[in-house]
């Protein structure tokens, strides 16, 4: 029990290291990118210094001026470049090597941290999530961009999240890299007109990041873009959404934990995560002091809200539900917007008006053939039920998903 | 940075489109190009004569071939361009969404250059 709770703690130090790491990079990828739209380089700069710090941190803990840490490692591995280069000089290079007689390797000249202080790195960020969200982005490359140059995931790492050849990733995420740099997309918030499109391009791409690993807890991708999420919120400082979204990505992960896939509504509460539900009602509580009418991701993290009050209260506050799965249909309608609805109107009404709300042409897509079998086994129409769990269970990419969806599919026997 | 706006739009020939469109164009070609002018972002534009006038060389086996009408048949042709110089893609999108082409279901490729010409000199484009 004791050793158990200590490979958890220092689970969590390691991954509060990894963090670290990963913010610092991406507060100087976006300094050092601002200036030349160069993120390639930028990247270069700070790589091995980067990778240094992701196997170190998690063990001697992370350094006192983290931003500071990583510029003075990057130095000093450009100087040992600079070293082996000297070395290279000395040695006959042959004739014609022009007037300094023949110089090798990279020119000691630029250090591009010269004229960084240490001590006050400002966060740019921001900038840099609207450069990766840019319209003139590809918008299936703007979460794999976000993830590399802001968070410091390397290719092969982002490939496997989206099941891609390594190879391939790379590849794409070198030519959005040249695209930025060419085209000359600005490192620079959008102006007040452009602002509230460019801003749902960036929650948008911060939300692929946790919807990857939906499944994951605060240690993965989803704990990572929760974060990412947060810093925007913060640097924006009066956008409803963006804390809109903080508040759902951080909701969602208080009810996250590795194992058996068990829906939100029959998990038992003592597993979650009460601080992380605190801290997400106080981040909802900011966006909906604005005022405005609530957006999407308002309306999402409020329907989670309502499934974690049930900690609380004990029960779950089904009208509460219905009302705010109504409003996101009629703010941003989609399909599994409308899929949430019907299965709330299963529970709130019958399982006859849930299959009535379901939307027309959801056949292949899992969560409307899982909410269509929960329904008709509820309706008692097993032999439907169970063609469509096997249908459900045909289209599900998580192993836990399909394991729940064939347990239920025997209770119906 | 120098980005080139290359417009393309449906040609449609002035006896179809009458003596009032055809004005109502050329004022908003004008207006606009006074606007990049005060704005002191426009190196250049022109204007093209529709594609019926255009001539095409290639060189087949060494070759000169001369082929009367447009390197692509399409239904919208190259109809012009606008050289303007601005700070970024933001600043370029946001000139190239004013012009008059847009209006005419048209289409408006904003191109960064790579390098261009000063005094016959090549100069890189920062």
């Amino acid at each position: 029990m004791d050793a158990e709770r200590l490979t958890d703690a220092q689970a969590a130090a390691a991954s509060a290291a990894e963090h670290a790491a990963r913010s610092s990079y991406g507060r100087l990828v976006a300094i050092l990118a601002a200036g030349t739209g160069d993120l390639a380089l930028a990247e270069d700069a700070l790589g091995d210094a980067f990778a240094t710090a992701l196997a170190r941190w998690p063990e001697s803990g992370v350094p006192e001026n983290p931003e500071g840490w990583l510029i003075a490692v990057a130095r000093n591995r450009r100087r040992d470049v600079w070293k082996s280069a000297d070395v290279r000089r000395t040695e006959p290079l042959g004739d014609g090597e022009g007037r300094d007689g023949g110089r090798a390797g990279p020119e000691p000249a630029v250090d591009p941290f010269a004229d960084l202080d240490p001590w006050r790195i400002p966060d740019r960020r921001l900038e840099l999530l609207f450069a990766c969200a840019h319209p003139a982005i590809d918008p299936e490359m703007r979460t794999p961009l976000m993830l590399q140059v802001v968070l410091g995931f390397e290719a092969a790492r982002i490939a496997r999240a989206y099941t891609v050849p390594a190879a391939t990733m790379a590849q794409r995420l070198v030519r959005s890299k040249r695209r930025i740099a060419r085209a000359g997309i600005p490192f620079a918030l959008p102006d007040r007109r452009a602002m509230p499109e460019r801003l749902d391009a960036v929650l948008e791409a911060i939300y692929g990041c946790a919807a990857l690993t939906w499944r994951g807890d605060a240690a993965s991708l989803a704990g990572e873009a929760a974060e990412l999420a947060l810093v925007t919120a913060d640097l924006l400082g009066d956008e409803p959404e963006a804390w809109g979204l903080a508040a759902r990505l951080t909701l969602g992960l208080a009810a996250r934990r590795p194992g058996p896939y068990v829906p939100l509504d029959e998990q038992d509460p003592v597993g979650w995560d009460a601080r992380r539900i605190d801290f997400g009602e106080t981040l909802l509580g900011r966006a909906q002091a604005r005022g405005a009418v609530p957006g999407r991701f308002q309306l999402e993290a409020a329907m989670y809200a309502v499934h974690l009050d049930r900690r609380r209260t004990g029960v779950l506050d089904l009208a509460a539900l219905r009302t705010l799965a109504a409003a996101l249909v009629s703010v941003a309608p989609s399909l599994g917007a409308e899929v949430a609805l019907a299965a709330i109107l299963g529970r709130a009404e019958s399982p006859a008006a849930g299959l009535a709300a379901l939307p027309a042409g959801g056949e292949r897509f899992q969560s409307w053939q899982a909410t269509r079998a929960e329904l008709l086994a509820r309706s008692g129409r097993r032999a439907e039920a169970a063609e469509a769990y096997d249908r459900a269970i045909a289209l599900s990419d998580d192993d836990d998903v399909r394991v729940f969806l064939r347990g239920r599919r025997t209770e119906l026997a | 940075m120098r980005y080139t706006l290359l417009m393309h739009y449906p040609e449609v020939s002035p006896e179809e489109l009458g003596d009032e469109v055809m004005e109502a164009g050329r004022q908003a070609m004008s207006s606009y190009a006074a606007t990049l002018q005060a704005a002191g972002v426009l190196i250049g534009a022109e204007v093209l004569q529709p594609s019926d006038a255009t001539t095409t060389l290639r060189k087949v086996d060494g070759a000169l071939r001369i082929q009367d009408g447009p390197f692509a048949d399409t239904k919208e042709q190259f109809g012009g361009s606008f050289v303007i110089d601005v700070p970024d893609l933001d600043a370029a999108l946001d000139w190239a969404g004013r012009a008059p082409g847009l209006d005419w279901e048209g289409a408006i490729e904003v191109r960064p250059g790579a390098t261009h010409t000063v005094d016959g000199m090549w100069m890189p484009n920062v």
